[in-house]
């Protein structure tokens, strides 16, 4: 052991000395923290102040539109082109222009002017403010009383609950099960990839530096390939820990500015619907309707909490170093075989292509999370660490998770078999071009 | 005295291709042992079973009296002839690895290192990156690594290819001064000149199969051919007409005043009856046996191995 612990420590420092190691450990997730940042500084700079004139020909809209937090309205009786002439030097930011055909015509269109483009939220603002007006306005001419409407759509519930063998049920979110599941299949695919890759450069250079035989004239070929491999895999976790608890940190921070906003809201909508079921009036049902969605966002973080992280990371790590040493020690064989990278195409396509139909059975997951294809996937070992992760936060039965750790777990005892066989043979191969055929021989040298 | 290492009757094959055919050979202790041979013909894999780096089809390996084990990698030195090293490692820190490979503790590798770096006047190199040294440079961390761990044993896969004159000097010295502190060393070659300088016993492999060994000096005087060659000032025919039919003249030439001739004696004739036929006709100025190089007796020695294989010689050098 003592020797492979020094081949080990020698992996690990070596790519702990490369910088780029470093920065992308501590860069990644600070990135994808400051794209969440900045989508959500885009959506925040949606809510800059609108000074918005109205050109009604209607004479309809006049004072019922309603403004918001920094959305007014003013009415002008300026003809367009007038306003228009006037509207650059004003302090106003936007023309609403409403025909006069608008209420008759059939063809309902408004118009908005502006200096400086006002954002997406302004737009559907303004947009369902037209509409809901024109809508009541409507229903009234054909004397009938919005809030029959209104209390005739009847908001519902969807609530999906998974029954087990026992007759047992309980509430699952299957939308947001299948988006997490399908990321965490889609980060198996990624760490697999990436330090499986790692491994076959790290086998690849050391035999085009050509001290590999030195190397093995102190320990066995399978000696250093093992330890290249366990190498790497302890590197991954450190990155694994790292990234995870920066990215943990960040959106921690995000989110729980984000979540005070949804918190007020929540309460605020709470209080709003009390009112409209004491008073039974219409009076603030217009300003219940833009919550709804807000709500859902609530019940969603709600249903994160049932559902078990301790299981899913447990899995997640096992599912990650078993995937890993499976492939990982069939591209250690791979790269022993080659003298460069171009050569190793035709080695490489049959290792991607299983990994990247388990990616791909992933994706096909979340609109059917529990077909036979998932089912199987997650059973063999070349696909099953990414669609067994996809499945994991449906409810997996803890058996069919068992069968599927063991055969992985078994399979990679075989591949890591196998690939030693070749990789003692390949690493002292240099100048020809290897084929299947060949690599299939050295199996059976001595 | 028990020999170090001694290889017996050692197969290995690959695929289609015999690399070594019932080869068995015995090294001294305390010795420079030349493994020779043409390209291909088996030096590196028999070198590689010594290093147990690949494993013989049948046959066995003793190394000091035992069969070969797992911890002797551990009393071998080994430079390959495909030698590199970790590009972007540190020099310092990559010597001590690969010392450390071959058992040695963190501290006795320091304590080592130190001191080859010392005698190389390489004490600057720690910190810098193998990238950055020139050719010569890593050469000769590669004999540091190599011989770091004091090893009885030395093995040498053509050391003396890739080495400028400095270096392969350098390391010739140092190979007799190892051989002195007690160290046995293995080298394979084709480079015949060192074979002579440096080389107590040789084996000769052509064709995977071991066709001459044994110590120089009885090699060199097994191939004599109780050749002599004389120069001398005066006539040539004179010369000629002296000899008789227990004296063949082989060959003969002109040097400056002097005139050469290559006499081999026949049957039991001595070199005094030569002289007493000789001297009567010409004014003798040398006279001295001619010995075989090792080039001589490896060149002729390959030949005609092949030529009774019946397949033309690839042996260029």
């Amino acid at each position: 052991m003592g020797k492979i612990g020094l081949i080990i420590k020698r992996e690990i420092f070596s790519k702990l000395r490369n910088k780029t190691f470093i920065i992308m450990t501590f860069l990644a997730p600070v990135l994808v923290a400051a794209f969440f940042a900045i989508v959500i500084w885009m959506s925040m700079s949606d809510k800059a102040e609108q000074n918005i004139v109205v050109i009604d020909e209607t004479e309809f809209f006049k004072d019922k539109l309603a403004g918001n937090d920094y959305i007014s309205f003013t009415y002008s009786h300026d003809s367009l082109d007038k306003a228009l002439d006037k509207f650059y030097a004003s302090d106003k930011t936007c023309i609403l222009y409403i025909p006069s055909n608008l209420i008759s015509g059939a063809d309902g269109a408004i118009k908005i002017f502006y200096k400086k483009a006002p954002g997406f939220a302004p737009q559907t603002y303004i947009k369902s403010q037209v509409e809901k007006i024109l809508y009541e306005y409507k229903l009234k001419a054909n004397n009938i009383d919005p809030t029959i409407i209104h209390n005739a759509k009847q908001a519902i519930k969807l609530i999906t609950e998974k029954v087990n063998e026992k007759g047992e049920h309980a509430e699952q979110m299957t939308a947001f099960a299948s988006i997490l599941g399908f990321f965490c299949g889609l980060l198996m695919f990624m760490f697999i990839m990436i330090y499986g890759m790692m491994v076959f450069r790290s086998v690849m250079e050391e035999k085009t530096n050509r001290i590999v035989e030195i190397i093995i004239s102190s320990v066995k070929p399978f000696q250093l390939m093992l330890g290249k491999i366990l190498g790497i895999a302890i590197l991954g976790i450190m990155q694994f820990i790292v990234m995870g608890l920066i990215s943990f940190a960040l959106t921690t921070v995000l989110s729980s500015a984000l979540l005070k906003d949804v918190q007020k809201d929540m309460v605020k909508f709470n209080e709003q619907k009390a009112q409209v079921m004491k008073n039974g009036t219409t009076a603030n049902l217009d300003k219940l309707d833009p919550m709804q969605d807000k709500l859902e966002v609530f019940e969603v973080l709600g249903q994160i909490k049932q559902l078990n992280f301790v299981e899913i990371f447990i899995c997640f790590v096992i599912y990650f170093l078993a995937g890993y040493l499976f492939y990982s020690s069939i591209l250690a064989a791979i790269g022993s075989a080659v003298d460069s990278e171009s050569d190793s195409q035709q080695f490489m396509m049959p290792v991607m292509l299983p990994l990247i139909s388990g990616y791909v059975i992933a994706a096909q997951m979340m609109s059917n999370p529990e077909s036979n294809l998932a089912t199987w996937g997650s059973m063999i070992p070349f696909t099953s660490p990414i669609v067994m992760m996809a499945r994991i936060p449906h409810g997996v039965p803890i058996w069919e998770i068992l069968i599927s750790m063991t055969l992985l777990i078994l399979s990679f005892l075989g591949t890591a078999w196998l690939a030693g066989k070749i990789y003692r043979v390949g690493i002292l191969m240099y100048g020809k071009k290897t084929s299947w055929k060949e690599l299939s021989k050295w199996i059976f040298y001595k | 005295m028990e020999p170090i290492l001694e290889v017996k009757n050692v197969v290995k094959q690959f695929a289609t291709h015999r690399a070594l055919n019932d080869v068995s050979i015995v090294v001294p202790k305390q010795s420079v042992f030349g493994l020779l041979g043409p390209n291909g013909a088996g030096k590196t894999t028999l070198i590689r079973i010594i290093n147990q780096i690949t494993a013989p089809d049948s046959g066995e390996v003793f190394f000091n009296g035992h069969r070969l084990k797992e911890d002797d990698v551990n009393l071998i030195g080994y430079l390959p002839e495909e030698r590199g090293l970790y590009k972007k490692m540190p020099v310092g820190e990559q010597v001590m690895y690969l010392a450390q490979l071959k058992g040695l503790s963190k501290n006795d590798a320091k304590t080592r290192l130190k001191y080859w770096f010392e005698k190389f006047e390489m004490q600057s190199w720690w910190n810098k990156k193998i990238e950055e040294l020139s050719k010569g440079m890593q050469q000769k961390v590669q004999f540091i690594v190599t011989v770091i761990h004091e090893p009885p044993l030395l093995i040498l896969d053509e050391p003396f290819s890739g080495f400028d004159p400095i270096n392969a000097q350098l390391i010739r010295n140092e190979i007799l001064e190892l051989r002195e502190k007690g160290s046995t060393i293995i080298f394979s070659t084709h480079n015949m000149g060192s074979v002579e300088e440096l080389c107590d016993h040789i084996a000769l492999i052509n064709k995977s199969q071991k066709i001459l060994d044994g110590s120089v000096r009885d090699i060199r005087k097994t191939y004599k051919s109780n050749t002599y060659r004389v120069s001398f000032k005066g006539n040539m025919m004179g010369f000629t007409n002296a000899l008789w039919t227990g004296a063949e003249l082989l060959d003969k030439g002109q040097e400056d005043d002097l005139t050469w001739a290559v006499v081999k004696l026949l049957g039991n004739t001595t070199p005094n009856k030569l002289l007493e036929a000789i001297l009567p006709v010409c004014e003798l100025h040398g006279f001295h046996e001619v010995i075989p190089s090792m080039n001589d007796i490896f060149i002729s020695k390959v030949n005609s191995e092949n030529n009774i294989t019946g397949s033309k010689s690839n042996f260029t050098e």
